[in-house]
C-alpha cells in the first residue's frame, strides 16, 4: 500500500467522515473551488456540493459563529483557518461563545476548528505561530496537535465525532514530509492520549507536533553516546495525558520537555509544575525545557533558525541533565 | 371591536395575549428592582423598562419551530417563547433551579430542544454569526425556519455584526435581525457612535433593505416582524429591522443615567408602550375595564407565585462549580432531516467545482459620490481637538452647505 502524506491523511479523515454522516460540513476560506491554501479539501467540492463545502468571506469570526449556530441544529461543522494565526482573529467567538456554552446552558458545540501552524518555512510573524497555549488555558476546549500522519486521521476523526469544541493544529512543516502507510478501513486514535515513540531509561523527553522529530533525532544521537532518551509524544495537549508523562519521569528520574512554542507560558511550564506536585520524590534533577525563544517568530532563515528549538539544544541540554 | 385593517390579523386573544406579555415584562422588571433594593439580586440588573413592545412584539411573530437568540432587554421575547418569570427572578438571584444553575446570571440562558432559544454572550454582536449558523444549519436540514436576533444601536459598530451580516447576506440566510435604537449605549447617544440617521442604513453595504418601525407601537413592530419573518422564511435571504425605541433607565441599576436630558425622559415617558397600547385597546373595544383588571390580576398572582418558587430554591451546590465544563456523553442534538439525505451524499452531491462569473468587473463609467455628507455630531467642548487650520476649513465647510 502506498504511502500517504499527513495532507492526504487530513483530506482521507475529512472524506470518510464526510461520506459516514451527512451532518459533517466544512467552512472557511478558498476551501472550494481552490481545494484550500494547503490543498487539504481538494475534491471535496467536487464530491460533495456547495451545500456542503462553502467558501467564506474573509471572516474568521463568522466562520467560528455560523459553525457554532450550526452545531446547535445537530451539525457536525468542520471549519478551517487558512493559517492557525488567523485565530487570533475569532478569538472572541472561542473563547467566549464557543468554550463557556457547554459550562454556562448546557448547550454542547461539537465543531472542530482546524488549520497550519509552526513555523520553520519562513512564513514570518503571521504565518508560522504556535497559539495553542492560548487555548490550552481556557476550560472547555479540546486542544490537539498532531505528529504522524496516522495520528492526524486518526485524531481528527476522533475530533469530528467528539462532541466538545475541538481545535486541531496542523504542523504545516510536517504536511508532506511525514509520510506512511495507512491502515485499511475505519479508525480513530482518542483524544487525551499521549504516545512513546522511543523507549529509554536515562531520561524522559516530552514533545509534541514537529518537534517530537528533533527530540527523536538527538535521541538518536545521544544513544551513541550512552544515553538512552525516553520520547513522548502528547498527540492532545488540553486534556493532557499526564499519567503517561508521570509514569515515565518516575521510570527514568529526569524530566526535558521541547516544544515550539514560545517559553514563557508554554506548555513545559504547566509540565513541570504537574511533574513537581505529583513526582517530585522521584526526581533525580531539575527539569529542563528546550523551546523557541521568547520572540515574534521571525522571517529570515538564519533569524528563524535561531528562533525555533534545534536537534543541538536538545542533544546539550539532555546530555547536561542525563549528567546531573 | 372595531379594529384597524391589518396585514397580517391578530385575534381578540392575541391582542390580549400581547398585553400580558408586555404587562408581565413590566410588573417582572418592577419586581426585580424591589428584590435590587432587598440585596437578593447577586450581581447587576438589567431593565427593560420602555421596550417591552420591541422584544414581545418582534418574538410574537415566530412560531414555535424558529430559533431566537435574546439581548439583554428582550426579556419579553424570553416570557413569549416560554419561560418563566420564575426562570428570571432565579437567574438573577443566583439559584440552583436556574436555567444555567447558577453558572450564569441574567438573560444569559437557552434551550436547543424545546423553545429554540440560544443564549447570549456579553460580547456585543456575536450572535448575529452565530444565528446566521443557526439559519444555514435550518436550511440545510430542509427545515423553513427563520432565526431572529437583537442588537442594540452601540452594537452596530462590533466586528462581529458586520462580519455576522455580510456572511448571512452572501448566503441569503433566513435571518431577521432586529436592531433595537434604545437611543444610548451605556452612557453614549447613538449620534457618537454611527455617522448614519437611521441604523438600518446599516445593511445597505450588504445590499440589504429592512423596515424602520415605531418600536413603542407594538402592533406595528409585530405587524413589520411577521412581514420580515414571512421574506426570511420564503428565501429573500436576511431582513433588518430598526425599532426606535428608548431606554427608559440607566444601563444597569447602579447607573442613573444623569447623562440623559431630563427632556428626553419626558419625551419618550409621554410615549411608553404599554400605556399607547392600553388606550389602543380600549379605542378599538378590544377590552374592558373588567378584562383589564384580570389580566393585570393575573400578572400580579403568577409573579407572587413563582417568585416565592423561586425563593425557596436553594443556592447551586459548590461541587457544581467543577462539573460540567465537557459533555461527556450528554450530546442528545440529532439533526432533524426534512430533506432526503441522498442529495447530500456522492453521487448526487457531486457538482462541477467551477465558479460561474458573469460579470467580469471592470469600470462601466459610473462615477459613484455618495448623496449627502453624513451628519457628525459636534464633540464636546472638553473633547474637541485642538483647531486647525484644517478643521476650520472642513467647519466653514460644514456651514456653507447647511
Amino acid at each position: 500500500m502506498a504511502e500517504v502524506t499527513m495532507l492526504e491523511a487530513i483530506r482521507q479523515a475529512l472524506a470518510e467522515e464526510m461520506e459516514r454522516d451527512p451532518s459533517v460540513v466544512l467552512l472557511g476560506e478558498d476551501i472550494g473551488v481552490y481545494g484550500g491554501a494547503f490543498k487539504a479539501t481538494e475534491g471535496l467540492l467536487e464530491r460533495f456540493g456547495w451545500e456542503r463545502v462553502i467558501d467564506t468571506p474573509i471572516s474568521e469570526t463568522a466562520i467560528i459563529g455560523a459553525a457554532v449556530g450550526m452545531s446547535y441544529l445537530g451539525l457536525r461543522p468542520v471549519a478551517e483557518l487558512q493559517f492557525i494565526d488567523f485565530i487570533a482573529c475569532c478569538f472572541n467567538q472561542l473563547v467566549n461563545f464557543v468554550a463557556k456554552s457547554h459550562y454556562r446552558w448546557g448547550a454542547p458545540v461539537p465543531i472542530v476548528v482546524r488549520g497550519p501552524s509552526g513555523g520553520g518555512v519562513h512564513g514570518g510573524p503571521f504565518h508560522s505561530q504556535n497559539p495553542e497555549m492560548w487555548f490550552v488555558h481556557t476550560p472547555g476546549l479540546k486542544v490537539v496537535c498532531p505528529s504522524t500522519a496516522y495520528d492526524a486521521k486518526g485524531l481528527l476523526k476522533a475530533a469530528i465525532r467528539d462532541n466538545n469544541p475541538v481545535l486541531f493544529f496542523e504542523h504545516k512543516f510536517l504536511y508532506r514530509r511525514v509520510k506512511e502507510e495507512l491502515p485499511p478501513g475505519d479508525y480513530t486514535v482518542p483524544l487525551g492520549q499521549a504516545a512513546i515513540r522511543r523507549p529509554g531509561r536515562d531520561l524522559t523527553i516530552v514533545s509534541y507536533a514537529a518537534t517530537v522529530y528533533t527530540a527523536l533525532e538527538a535521541a538518536g544521537e545521544l544513544a551513541r553516546e550512552g544515553i538512552e532518551a525516553e520520547v513522548i509524544d502528547l498527540r492532545t495537549l488540553l486534556p493532557l495525558d499526564r499519567q503517561t508523562i508521570l509514569d515515565s519521569v518516575r521510570r527514568t528520574n529526569k524530566l526535558l520537555v521541547v516544544h515550539e512554542d514560545t517559553r514563557t507560558g508554554g506548555l513545559a511550564g504547566e509540565i513541570a509544575a504537574i511533574v513537581t506536585e505529583e513526582a517530585f520524590e522521584d526526581l533525580d534533577g531539575p527539569i529542563r525545557r528546550v523551546t523557541a525563544l521568547d520572540t515574534p517568530v521571525p522571517f529570515a532563515p538564519s533569524l528563524e533558525e535561531r528562533f525555533l528549538p534545534q536537534v543541538a539544544d536538545v542533544v546539550r541540554v539532555a546530555r547536561e541533565l542525563a549528567r546531573y | 371591536m372595531q379594529l384597524p385593517a391589518m396585514k397580517y390579523p391578530l385575534s381578540r386573544e392575541q391582542l390580549l395575549e400581547l398585553y400580558y406579555y408586555m404587562r408581565l415584562t413590566r410588573e417582572l422588571d418592577e419586581q426585580l428592582v424591589r428584590l435590587f433594593r432587598q440585596n437578593k439580586v447577586v450581581g447587576g440588573l438589567y431593565s427593560s423598562l420602555g421596550q417591552e413592545a420591541t422584544a414581545v412584539g418582534t418574538a410574537y411573530a415566530l412560531e414555535p419551530r424558529d430559533w431566537m437568540a435574546p439581548m439583554i432587554r428582550n426579556v419579553g421575547g424570553l416570557l413569549v417563547k416560554g419561560y418563566r418569570p420564575r426562570d428570571i427572578f432565579m437567574q438573577y438571584m443566583a439559584r440552583y433551579d436556574s436555567p444555567t444553575h447558577g453558572k450564569d446570571n441574567t438573560s444569559h440562558f437557552g434551550d436547543l430542544k424545546v423553545r429554540h432559544v440560544v443564549s447570549p454572550i456579553s460580547m456585543l454582536g456575536d450572535l448575529i454569526p452565530v444565528m446566521t449558523g443557526v439559519a444555514l444549519a435550518g436550511r440545510y436540514l430542509g427545515q423553513k425556519i427563520v432565526a431572529m436576533t437583537w442588537i442594540g444601536d452601540g452594537g452596530t459598530s462590533t466586528g462581529a455584526f458586520h462580519e455576522g451580516l455580510n456572511f448571512a447576506a452572501v448566503q441569503r440566510a433566513p435571518l431577521v435581525l432586529v436592531i433595537e435604537n434604545n437611543q444610548w449605549a451605556y452612557s453614549t447617544p447613538v449620534a457618537r457612535q454611527v455617522p448614519l440617521r437611521h441604523l438600518v442604513e446599516r445593511g445597505r453595504a450588504y445590499g440589504l433593505g429592512g423596515y424602520i418601525v415605531d418600536g413603542n407601537d407594538v402592533i406595528a413592530v409585530y405587524q413589520v416582524t411577521r412581514e420580515a419573518v414571512e421574506r426570511a422564511r420564503n428565501g429573500e435571504g436576511p431582513v433588518l429591522i430598526e425599532a426606535k425605541t428608548m431606554r427608559m433607565k440607566g444601563h444597569a441599576q447602579h447607573d442613573p443615567a444623569s447623562y440623559v436630558p431630563p427632556e428626553m425622559f419626558e419625551f419618550w415617558k409621554a410615549r411608553d408602550p404599554i400605556t399607547r397600547y392600553e388606550q389602543w385597546l380600549t379605542r378599538h373595544g378590544v377590552w374592558d375595564e373588567a378584562t383589564r383588571a384580570a389580566i393585570n390580576e393575573r400578572v400580579a398572582r403568577e409573579l407572587r407565585q413563582e417568585l416565592a418558587e423561586a425563593e425557596a430554591s436553594p443556592p447551586p451546590p459548590p461541587e457544581l462549580a467543577e462539573q460540567g465544563v465537557y459533555c461527556e456523553g450528554c450530546h442528545q442534538i440529532e439533526p432533524e432531516w426534512q430533506r432526503p439525505v441522498e442529495e447530500l451524499l456522492p453521487p448526487r452531491s457531486s457538482v462541477q467545482p467551477r465558479w460561474t462569473v458573469t460579470d467580469f468587473g471592470a469600470f462601466d463609467g459610473a462615477c459613484y459620490l455618495p448623496a449627502e455628507t453624513p451628519a457628525v455630531a459636534p464633540a464636546p467642548a472638553a473633547a474637541s481637538p485642538a483647531r486647525t487650520p484644517a478643521t476650520r476649513r472642513a467647519a466653514g465647510a460644514r456651514r456653507r452647505r447647511s
